[in-house]
């Protein structure tokens, strides 16, 4: 157990205390005190017991005692207006020498949705009883951020109403994100490897496990006896659910699964409903079917190795994955990493075409749920195609672009790109659009199954921590790019689209409206990009980044698209998480559909626009 | 192998029968295989299934650029009851195996399946992962791998034009569907404390624990939470 002792004004001293380091090995720099007295935050003031300043260098917010948590939380919701929570997450600082200091970290990211910077606090506990109150109740939208960090890192959320694992499977042994879990493949702590060809022997890691899978048990387990457990608790919860919805009527209910494999679920993605004829009465999404475990891989990876595994997290936006990772990491390095002028302008085509591809990759399939079936959608692909024609002449790759890097991208636009780049957005694209707009808006079927279903209050949205298009077709004007601007987006003159009913319709609509908006930054940013470098610096093999956190943050296609990353000041990330848009959107399913019918259930989801390469990640 | 790709009667005559100029259109010696094998490599139908990155270019290839309705694949069925063609289209997770396994038992013979791109068919950049399964080929017999991450639809095409000339070399006589007796389902994996193939019964009951090998820190801290997980559905079970 670290600091919770109750030190009231520790900010000017040095931090004493066991300051958490990141592995003990220490290459970071032995903690200079921060020279000037840090003037005390909003919150240490308020509670000056249970709050104090984070002292570590290169972290930033305050440390909240875990009892005190759920006051804090309150006070930063009502007092201060903080109440968007963007992201929640955990950190192990683990160290296996003895009597170094070990506990476990959940962080809180807080944004007002007036806009504005960020709040920072977190809660220490310690490893062998991860133990902190949930705060389900004052952020609803902390729901499956919870089951995610219970899952990965086994904090056990008091309060949480549905504590099951999200990720992986009820049953499975061990939270593996812990720094002391190793999976089956295990090789060495971090990449890159030492030599898999020792004495010219060259070995696979297959070869290495008894059971020549990448599978483990446990000691004397007798497999024949094993029988799953998660759905029979799913049904279970499910039902509980469904009692708060109709106590009193006595009906018989129905439990239909949609997914994982199923036409229209948009992926491996399940969803439990629980049915009272036609009517929902309680539903449960269910994910982790395409959990590849991006983060641990990312924490094992060097920082630039992450960036191609970005591209295949929304894999129908790489660009934008690309982007909150640079800035991210961009934000660690300093400014000595900013990226040069033409740079930041390709950035910021590359990020809006990729906006363009997936909000036409969005509507098309949303009118597959519809049930305009493959029509829109191969209208849509056409557009989306000659995009991607474009990623392919500046990346080389249509999908999987990885193109940029810290400090820049990874090559210049080649001859003639910016010139297909112009006819599209000048030419093709706004024709196209509004062809779309007009075969698609006024249609009486997209009228009739849109308007009134799925409403979610501009309240609603908040709570749950909706972003992106869902939270603005729900009124809330809320977009990264203008909210806390990053890269050059405060030089382009766009509106932030912004629809106020909150249904399936006007979450269409909001896609149309952003697709023009898209086009009028693209339109400015052809106009005015420079000459000269896409890179500062070297383009580097290796980076090192100095020990500290960062959280940076992007309006990705499908909302707000986050990375929290830590570092040790070593070459691998010490914590790499990522604040992904479609899984956090997911919270507001249930209560996007509770109550409504069971045909509308696919159109709601295709209406979230998920891509289940970011919600399992 | 027929060269031509449009069906018509020359394409199926048999070499050594020649045929008059003025019917090659319409008549045609053959085997009774060419005939089948005819039939079976312009309708190949593909389930509607995807898994991850690669579905998404799955779908590129269905649609109006690069077309799958020239080779007759382009009825998409969401039932596997009615497929011929798994895609495996994207990283294979432990958590979806028995899902793929599952719907693999319920295809109808003949039945193929494609393993596109990295993941599917060896675990990919995602390999080391603790969800994920390197290569379904682990679990059900893949018949063409395609290379890529993800391949383009023009890799997955010629995936499958080899799987078309995989079709075409097949005989009646041969095929394991027109063999006596019943081909026996892949066993569906299990989600215990990690995912469990009935095939592997013996082999982890005998398997000496991964923990000899893999220098893993003792970790006292986190024994508590950690080995409550698998005690659960051992205890549940008996």
């Amino acid at each position: 157990m670290t600091d919770q002792t109750p030190k009231p004004d520790s900010s000017a001293t040095t931090p004493a205390a066991p300051t958490p380091k990141p592995e003990s090995s220490a290459t970071a720099p032995a903690a200079p005190p921060q020279a000037a007295p840090v003037e005390k935050s909003e919150l240490e003031k308020k509670f000056p017991d249970a709050v104090k300043r984070d002292a570590r260098p290169g972290y930033e917010g305050d440390v909240v005692s875990a009892d005190k948590l759920r006051d804090v939380a309150m006070y930063v919701r009502d007092d201060l207006d903080y109440d968007f929570l963007s992201s929640l997450t955990a950190v192990d600082y683990f160290s296996d020498l003895p009597n170094a200091a070990s506990h476990m970290e959940v962080v809180y990211h807080l944004y007002k949705s007036t806009g504005g910077g960020s709040l920072v606090f977190r809660v220490q506990v310690p490893r062998d009883n991860a133990v902190v109150p949930s705060l389900i109740d004052i952020y609803p939208g902390a729901d499956f951020q919870e089951r995610e960090a219970w899952d990965l890192y086994g904090i056990r959320f008091d309060g949480h109403p549905d504590l099951r694992r999200i990720l992986m499977w009820e049953g499975f042994a061990g939270h593996p994100m812990r720094k002391d879990w190793k999976e089956a493949y295990f090789e060495e702590e971090l990449k890159p490897y030492k030599n898999r060809w020792p004495e010219g022997q060259v070995y696979r890691i297959e070869d290495r496990n008894p059971y020549g899978k990448n599978n483990k048990y446990p000691q004397g387990l007798n497999p024949e006896t094993v029988t799953e457990t998660a759905d029979p608790l799913l049904y279970e919860n499910l039902e509980k659910a469904a009692r708060e919805y109709s106590e009193d009527i006595d009906t018989e209910q129905v439990v239909v699964n949609l997914g994982p494999q199923h036409p229209s679920t948009h992926g491996v993605f399940r969803m439990a409903v629980r049915l009272d004829g036609e009517t929902i009465v309680a539903l449960k999404p269910v994910m982790g079917y395409l959990h590849r475990n991006h983060e641990k891989i990312g924490e094992r990876n060097t920082w630039i190795m992450n960036m191609p595994f970005t591209d295949r997290l929304d894999y129908l936006s790489s660009m934008s994955n690309n982007f909150g990772y640079a800035i991210a990491v961009e934000k660690l390095m300093g400014p000595k990493a900013a990226p040069p002028e033409r740079a930041e302008y390709i950035r910021v085509i590359m990020a809006e075409l990729t906006r363009l591809s997936n909000h036409l990759w969005a509507i098309g399939f949303l009118l597959n749920d519809l049930g305009a079936f493959f029509t829109p959608a191969l209208y849509a692909i056409t557009e989306r195609e000659l995009i991607l024609d474009i990623f392919e002449a500046t990346t080389g790759s249509r999908m999987m672009c990885n193109y940029f890097r810290f400090g820049g991208v990874a090559r210049d636009l080649p001859a003639g790109v910016l010139e297909k780049i112009k006819d599209l957005v000048h030419e093709r694209l706004p024709r196209k659009i509004d062809e779309l707009d007009l075969y698609l808006t006024e249609n009486e079927l997209v009228r009739s199954r849109g308007e009134g279903v799925g409403v979610i209050t501009p309240e609603q949205a908040i709570a749950y921590s909706a972003a992106g298009p869902v939270l603005r077709a729900s009124g809330v004007p809320y977009d990264v790019r203008r909210a806390d601007p990053y890269s050059i987006y405060d030089r382009f003159d766009f509106d932030v689209a912004v629809r106020y009913h909150g249904d399936v319709y006007d979450r269409y609509m909001i896609r149309i409206d952003e697709l023009r908006q898209s086009l009028r930054i693209l339109q400015q940013a052809i106009k005015g990009i420079p000459g000269g470098e896409i890179m500062t610096g070297k383009n580097p093999y290796q980076i090192r980044v100095p020990a500290g956190e960062a959280y940076g943050r992007v309006e990705g296609p499908k909302g707000e698209l986050g990375y929290y990353i830590v570092s040790n000041g070593k070459a691998n990330p010490y914590r790499y998480h990522v604040r992904a848009p479609s899984f956090i959107n997911l919270t507001v399913l249930e209560k996007m559909c509770v109550g409504q019918k069971v045909a509308d259930v696919v159109v709601n989801l295709g209406s979230i626009d998920i891509v289940l390469g970011e919600v399992d990640r | 192998m027929t060269t031509e790709t449009r069906p018509n009667a020359s394409a199926v005559n048999n070499a050594g029968y020649d045929m008059p100029p003025e019917m090659r259109q319409n008549v045609a010696i053959t085997t009774l295989d060419k005939i089948w094998n005819m039939g079976r490599r312009y309708s190949v139908w593909p389930m509607m299934f995807g898994l991850a990155c690669c579905a998404i270019e799955m779908i590129c290839t269905a649609a109006s650029r690069y077309d799958l309705a020239r080779f007759g694949m382009e009825v998409m069925r969401p039932s596997p009851r009615q497929s011929d063609l798994m895609i495996v289209s994207g990283t294979v997770t432990k958590k979806m195996i028995p899902q793929i396994v599952r719907l693999y038992n319920q295809m109808p013979e003949p039945k193929y399946v494609l393993s596109m791109g990295a993941c599917a068919s060896g675990g990919g950049p995602f390999k080391e992962g603790y969800n994920v399964v390197s290569g379904v080929d682990q679990y059900i017999p893949v018949d063409v791998y395609v290379p890529g991450c993800p391949p383009t639809p023009q890799a997955l095409l010629h995936g499958l034009m080899k799987l078309q000339e995989k079709i075409d070399g097949e005989s009646i006589t041969k095929v394991r569907w027109y063999q006596k007796g019943e081909i026996p389902a892949i066993p569906v994996p299990i989600l215990g404390p990690d995912i469990i193939d009935p095939r592997d019964y013996a082999l982890i009951r005998e398997a000496k624990p991964a923990a000899a090998q893999a220098p893993a820190a003792p970790a006292a801290a986190p024994a508590a939470p950690v080995a409550a997980a698998p005690a659960a559905p051992a205890g549940t079970a008996s």
